[in-house]
């Protein structure tokens, strides 16, 4: 599903802060990014979503060569991702029902076609009763699933999650844990980018450890 | 949060009721900045409007004396020895009648010259004791007036002491004055345009600075260019008309205001310093049309620039994309 081959990526003229990356994300696979901090884990992800591209090398998403994707189709492909970014970036003014069906408004459908899957899929995170609350009054745990929720609703091939228990206590990690593991038996890829040991220790899933630049894949 | 007016929805299951509140709309209502742009747009849209309305006014009131001057010329009888005044006016008004082109001629009688001369030589005068000149004023065809050299020549003829006065010395100097004064203020329209316009997009990109993480997120959900441009567009279009109707509306009710005080206050001294310095605080329909016409304008230019700075933002981050150098690092 994503192919990397030999990747690299650099900061301007600054040294490469990724090097020689090659690796696959199969479908229906579930795999950990680790790594010291500053290792470049967002920014892997980052190259994962396609909010950048590499300095060299090929990254293949859904057998497209992403260096010659025009821009105005990138949208198009990143909704067959979902990703749940370290900073939540929900939208304060909409409830949490609102900002989960975001992705699906954008792509202009109907919200009778869609309400009682958003409604269903809050329930499923656990989120409700938080169905008309704006993102401020929201606790961390709880942004952090609506995050998810959003990533989600569209049924994407893959998630992507940056940090995702970063702002949790360990119940609602292994919670938000519990709910990847869930999503992958459904048939969703997941890549969980994390410095959080214990977490990874309770599931047996591929490893992929970057440090200072390069990647070491434990499968 | 919840608006029990709002849609209701039946969950699988358990069917119970959840209520929902209508949808919120993609791009926030008026927020801090949003109201600022507003107001920066109601306040130039008047300046603008003001100035349009002002600028109108002046032209009508220029176009208004070109065409008093060019409907009379007047013919002047000087006193002579010898000269039956009241004879000489009689053959003076109808040699004029008989040019093609004079539409009327009206001898200025006793009374009227007496009036004529009140100011300078006060009430109760006599006129036949002094060596007073009598006019004759004809009333001419616009558009086909008569040959002046002509009866310049017929009177010179007839009665020597007759001259013809067509005011195309005084008028030249007054379309010349009407015409600075028009291009004048048709100067100053355009600078007040331009800064307006400046005003407005620069307020317009600013206001939409404060939503560059909605723009951000919307391109990340997968939203589409043309989408979230449209979104903002709807948006920031409203906040221009409303912004700019209550500029121009409150412009067209101070002229209003000041047409009924003008009304209500004639034979005043202030009122006539004040038409003598300005004119009537009238606006024809050019000005009124010209007035909707800026506020059309003006929310037309906030909607292009929120669309052009949405479309920028999105370049920008997918600029970020492929020159990473850009883009924060992590």
């Amino acid at each position: 599903m994503i192919h990397f081959e030999n990747v690299g990526l650099r900061y301007g003229m600054g040294p490469e802060v990724l090097r020689d990356l090659s690796f696959d994300i199969p479908k229906k696979s579930f795999q950990f990014l680790t790594g010291p901090s500053g290792a470049g884990k967002t920014t892997l992800m980052r190259l994962l979503f396609m909010s950048l591209k590499p300095t060299r090398g090929l990254i293949r998403m859904f057998d497209r060569d992403i260096a010659v994707i025009p821009g105005e189709e990138l949208p198009l492909l990143r909704r067959r991702i979902g990703i749940v970014f370290q900073d939540f970036r929900l939208l304060d003014h909409m409830t949490t029902y609102e900002n989960i069906a975001l992705p699906l408004r954008v792509r202009g459908k109907d919200e009778s076609s869609y309400r009682s899957d958003v409604i269903e899929l809050l329930k499923w995170v656990g989120l409700g009763e938080r169905i008309n609350v704006l993102p401020p009054v929201l606790s961390g745990g709880e942004k952090q699933r609506v995050a998810i929720a959003r990533a989600l609703i569209d049924q994407p091939e893959i998630l992507l999650a940056d940090e995702p228990t970063g702002n949790v206590d360990p119940p609602m990690a292994q919670r938000l844990l519990n709910l990847f593991i869930e999503l992958n038996r459904l048939g969703t890829a997941v890549v969980i980018a994390t410095h959080d040991l214990s977490l990874m220790d309770r599931v047996n899933a591929r490893r992929m450890i970057l440090s200072e630049g390069r990647l070491d894949i434990y499968d | 949060m919840t608006d029990p007016a709002g849609p209701t929805s039946t969950t699988s299951g358990k069917e119970r009721l959840v209520t929902l509140r209508p949808l919120a709309p993609i791009v926030p209502p008026l927020n801090v900045s949003g109201r600022a742009l507003m107001v920066v747009i109601a306040i130039m849209s008047f300046l603008c409007a003001v100035t349009l309305g002002a600028v109108t006014m002046v032209q009508e009131k220029a176009e208004a004396w070109q065409g008093d001057v060019a409907r009379e010329i007047t013919i002047q009888i000087k006193p002579a020895d010898g000269l039956d005044m009241e004879a000489a006016l009689v053959e003076v008004r109808t040699i004029a009648l008989s040019f093609a082109g004079a539409v009327s001629a009206q001898i200025v009688d006793r009374s009227s010259t007496a009036r004529l001369l009140e100011p300078w030589l006060g009430e109760g005068i006599d006129i036949d004791e002094l060596p007073v000149p009598r006019l004759v004023i004809v009333s001419i065809d616009e558009a086909a007036p008569p040959d002046f050299t002509a009866m310049r020549q017929a009177l010179a003829e007839s009665v020597p002491a007759a001259s013809l006065d067509d005011h195309r010395a005084w008028a030249s100097r007054l379309i010349s004055m009407a015409r600075i004064s028009v291009l004048v203020g048709v100067g100053i329209l355009a600078l007040m345009f331009a800064t307006t316009m400046l005003t407005v997009i620069f307020a317009t990109r600013g206001a939409m600075a404060g939503n560059r993480h909605i723009v951000e997120v919307l391109h990340f959900v997968g939203a589409e260019t043309g989408f979230i441009a449209s979104e903002f567009q709807k948006r920031f279009l409203m906040i221009g008309l409303k912004g700019a109707a209550a500029g121009g509306g409150l412009a067209i009710l101070a002229f209003l205001a000041l047409a009924v005080w003008q009304t209500n206050s004639m034979a005043t001294a202030v009122n006539d310093q004040v038409t003598a310095l300005f004119g009537r605080f009238t606006l024809s329909s050019a000005g009124y049309f010209g007035i909707v016409g800026i506020v059309v304008l003006i929310a037309g230019m906030t909607a292009v620039t929120t669309r052009l700075t949405v479309i920028r933002t999105i370049r920008e981050i997918d600029r970020q994309r492929a020159d990473p150098s850009l883009a924060e690092m992590d």
